[in-house]
């Protein structure tokens, strides 16, 4: 079996959608192309299907949050990491999502393993995936309210305890005595 | 005991007080339920293997049914989605039931100080004996149990029978 | 559609126990009119592997639709790891997958050194593939225990802990501690081989192939176990890549994708071993791979001992990242400096991002890391095996029974502390 050459995706994506890709950058021998968000869904169908990309497995789904740096072009960044098992190498989509309503379309019908990763996401980080299937609660409990893994959600612990203030939170931490 | 089992020779026959007989039933054979959260239940499981054997006290059984076990050792960490069953698991159970704490997660919310955690089981249901450890090693588990067999043996039948009405005729 | 939970339904009397409606568009039609039944494999359930719920449709004994409900260990792991600095959050990724603690900590390590640009040394290397592929015995030895006493042999169940004694009493020579020993750190691991680690090491590696000798011949040729196993739980390979599978759950299926083959990493590809692959995609071919894979990581074990360079650094010695040893501490001003910033405040990385990937026992385990140019992470993703596997359990387990069911979570070696994180 002859397999194609492996084609360079940055020019590819470049050359076959031009208005697609906002910035590419490199760090640590990873190559991040950014996108738009409206455009994600083309490009990922490009991505897997065209000879000399076969970015077939979908490694991960991430979601950041920059708050309160704000340093990037939206608070939140979605970034899929995805995997050619034939060419073995990665690369990275990252989509910029703002803070009102942050939504982005789905990858589940390219990729079907990202259904619960974008469940994960919509869970902990409140993003939105447009067509999803199932987007309920993963990991926390059906009736909980807010999203954990965002920057403003405190991390929500029990002061801990030393000799003067011991008295003050055993009074109200709930002990079960039957 | 002395006088009498050397004047009734080999009969047979053991006196004993009632405490005694009735936390010696308990302690002998107690039904652990078949219950793991997390990491600790890696290292009970370990306890329950051949090199830590916990056959010898009669331990060997887990019970999958709360219904059927006496003793839930509460191993991992206990988050808020699963604490509700937990305190479920123990309602189930019928008394006389016993709980340990297993490591430092169930005992007091161990490494993990966040929203997501119950900072001890001690917060939903009561335990008898807390053990200490991440995880802890099968030898302080075993030494946790026979913490707890010395307590139901220091107890006394008086602490939990109801007293019984005489009826007057 | 936007996030549904119970809470923001209109209905004042939708409470998640029992409500149908919110299971329509996820079960079939025959369920919601009572055909089928509706029965829950809860949090508490022996076979299970930990506090997985399965919510079954049932057709009789014939599994429909199955319905993973997790959350149940979700610990926030991730969200505590922003909060501490990069040296401290090692403790808090042993115990994410419990069954491999050390394979955790070498994706978080690898992130860290990869964001920093931090280098480890050979030897630091070699003595990770050793503790690796000891991680990868330790956890496929729990993995066949449990997996044979949920299929009802319950003698392997006590043969696999027995040999997995001696592989604790080694992690606690090297750390301390029998399971969670947070022995990588960033830029190697954390202390040298004690001299008595080695000769223990190959005496083990001596005995350990006629052990596995001892479980094939319990349960290869074993005919109840070949009638439970073959051609239940299949899963196509193009499915499985599909799906996010990897692992031995992806090699039992055809596809020969070993990410110490593929895409090296940690020296992995100094060594010589084989990818032991299976053909049809059932449980017992995964059951076979990894049977094999025990065999192959004795060998490059024997490989690793015999490479081990006699003395060298066991960290990298970039005083910028790394600690000094203590009695460096009373000769040079420098390392008293590095000692006090490392300690109290932890080094610093740059506002980028990295992922990075490794062969964890039970498949892809992935770290993604993004720091913010301060000495905390902004954000530490793990992208795990078992969540995966987990979200595929519905396409292998359609149309087969309940007491297939049982097989096929076992074969998938899910760990439910690597799935909830």
């Amino acid at each position: 079996m002859i397999i194609p050459q492996a084609l360079d995706p940055v020019t590819a994506l470049k050359q076959a959608m031009p208005d697609a890709v906002e910035d590419v950058r490199e760090y640590g021998g990873d190559i991040t192309i950014v996108v738009k968000p409206d455009h994600l869904q083309a490009v990922s169908q490009y991505l897997r299907d065209t000879s000399g990309l076969v970015y077939n497995f979908l490694s991960d789904v991430s979601a950041v949050d920059y708050y309160p740096d704000y340093n990037r072009p939206g608070r939140f960044g979605v970034s899929y990491h995805i995997l050619s098992l034939l060419y073995k190498r990665r690369l990275r989509v990252k989509v910029y999502l703002p803070e009102e309503a942050p939504s982005v379309a789905t990858v589940t019908t390219i990729w079907p393993g990202a259904n619960w990763l974008e469940r994960e996401i919509a869970d902990m980080m409140g993003i939105d995936f447009v067509g999803h299937p199932d987007l309920r609660r993963l990991l926390m409990p059906d009736d909980w309210q807010g999203h954990p893994h965002r920057r403003d959600y405190p991390l929500g612990y029990e002061t801990v305890m030393f000799s003067f203030n011991a008295d003050e939170i055993m009074k109200h931490k709930p002990h079960a005595t039957d | 005991m002395g006088i009498i089992s050397s004047k009734l020779g080999n009969l047979g026959v053991v006196t004993t007080t009632l405490d005694q007989a009735i936390n010696w039933g308990r302690t002998g054979a107690m039904w652990p339920l078949l219950f793991g959260l997390a990491c600790c239940a890696i290292e009970y499981m370990s306890t329950q293997a051949s090199n830590y054997d916990l056959s010898r006290f009669g331990m060997e059984l887990n019970r999958a049914s709360p219904r059927q076990a006496d003793l839930l050792i509460v191993s991992g960490r206990l988050t808020r989605k699963m604490a509700p069953v937990v305190r479920q698991l123990y309602d189930q159970m019928a008394a006389p039931k016993w709980v340990i704490a297993m490591g430092d997660c169930a005992s007091c919310g161990g490494v993990y100080n966040n929203y997501a955690i119950v900072q001890g089981a001690d917060e939903i249901i009561p335990v008898d004996v807390y053990v200490a450890g991440c995880p802890p090693r099968p030898e302080q588990l075993l030494h946790g149990i026979l913490t707890l067999h010395e307590k139901i043996k220091g107890e006394s039948i008086r602490d939990w029978a109801a007293p019984v009405e005489t009826i007057r005729v | 559609m936007a996030l549904q939970t119970a809470a923001n339904t209109n209905d004042p009397m939708a409470e998640w126990a029992g409500s149908l409606e919110q299971l329509k568009g996820l079960v079939t039609e025959r369920a919601l009119t009572g055909e089928t039944m509706l029965l829950n494999m809860g949090p508490h359930h022996p076979s299970t592997h930990g506090v997985l719920r399965l919510l079954l449709e049932l057709d009789g004994e014939e599994v429909i639709t199955c319905l993973p409900d997790i959350g149940f260990l979700h610990t926030g792991i991730e969200k505590n790891i922003e909060s501490k600095s990069y040296e401290k959050a090692v403790p808090l990724t042993d115990r994410m997958d419990y069954l491999a603690p050390m394979s955790n900590n070498t994706a978080y390590c690898l992130a860290v050194e990869k964001l920093v640009g931090l280098d480890v040394p050979e030897r630091a290397q070699i003595m990770r593939v050793i503790c690796l592929e000891m991680t990868r015995l330790n956890s496929h030895l729990v993995w066949l225990g449990t997996h044979a006493i949920d299929l009802g042999a319950m003698s392997v169940f006590l043969y696999c802990f027995r040999e997995r004694e001696e592989l604790l009493k080694m992690f606690e020579m090297l750390s301390g501690q029998r399971m969670m020993g947070s022995y990588m750190r960033p830029g190697g691991v954390w202390r040298d081989f004690p001299p008595e680690f080695l000769p223990m090491l190959e005496n083990f590696l001596g005995y350990f192939p006629s052990r596995v000798d001892d479980y094939e011949a319990l349960l290869t040729k074993n005919p109840i176990w070949m009638d439970r196993t073959q051609g239940v739980g299949v899963i196509e390979p193009e499915k499985a890549m599909a799906w996010g599978v990897s692992g031995p759950s992806l090699r039992g299926s055809g596809v020969a994708w070993d990410l110490r083959k593929s895409m090296p990493y940690s020296g992995y590809d100094m060594f010589d071993f084989n990818v032991p692959v299976g053909e049809h995609g059932d449980v017992y071919d995964r059951f076979m791979v990894r049977i094999r894979e025990m065999r192959e990581s004795v060998k490059i074990m024997q490989q690793a001992i015999k490479r081990l360079p006699a003395k060298g650094p066991f960290r990298s010695d970039n005083r910028k990242f790394v600690p000094p040893p203590r009695a460096e501490l009373g000769q040079s001003m420098e390392a008293v400096i590095h000692h006090f910033k490392l300690w109290t405040e932890g080094f610093a990385a740059p506002d980028e991002e990295v992922f990075v990937a490794i062969e964890s026992p039970r498949g892809e385990l992935g770290c993604y890391l993004h720091g913010t140019g301060g000495n905390k992470p902004r954000r530490v993703h793990f992208k795990t095996p078992s969540f995966m596997h987990i979200s595929s359990l519905p396409v292998m387990t359609h149309g087969h029974l309940i007491a297939d069911l049982v097989a096929i979570v076992g074969s998938v070696d899910v760990v439910l502390g690597d799935c909830d994180r």
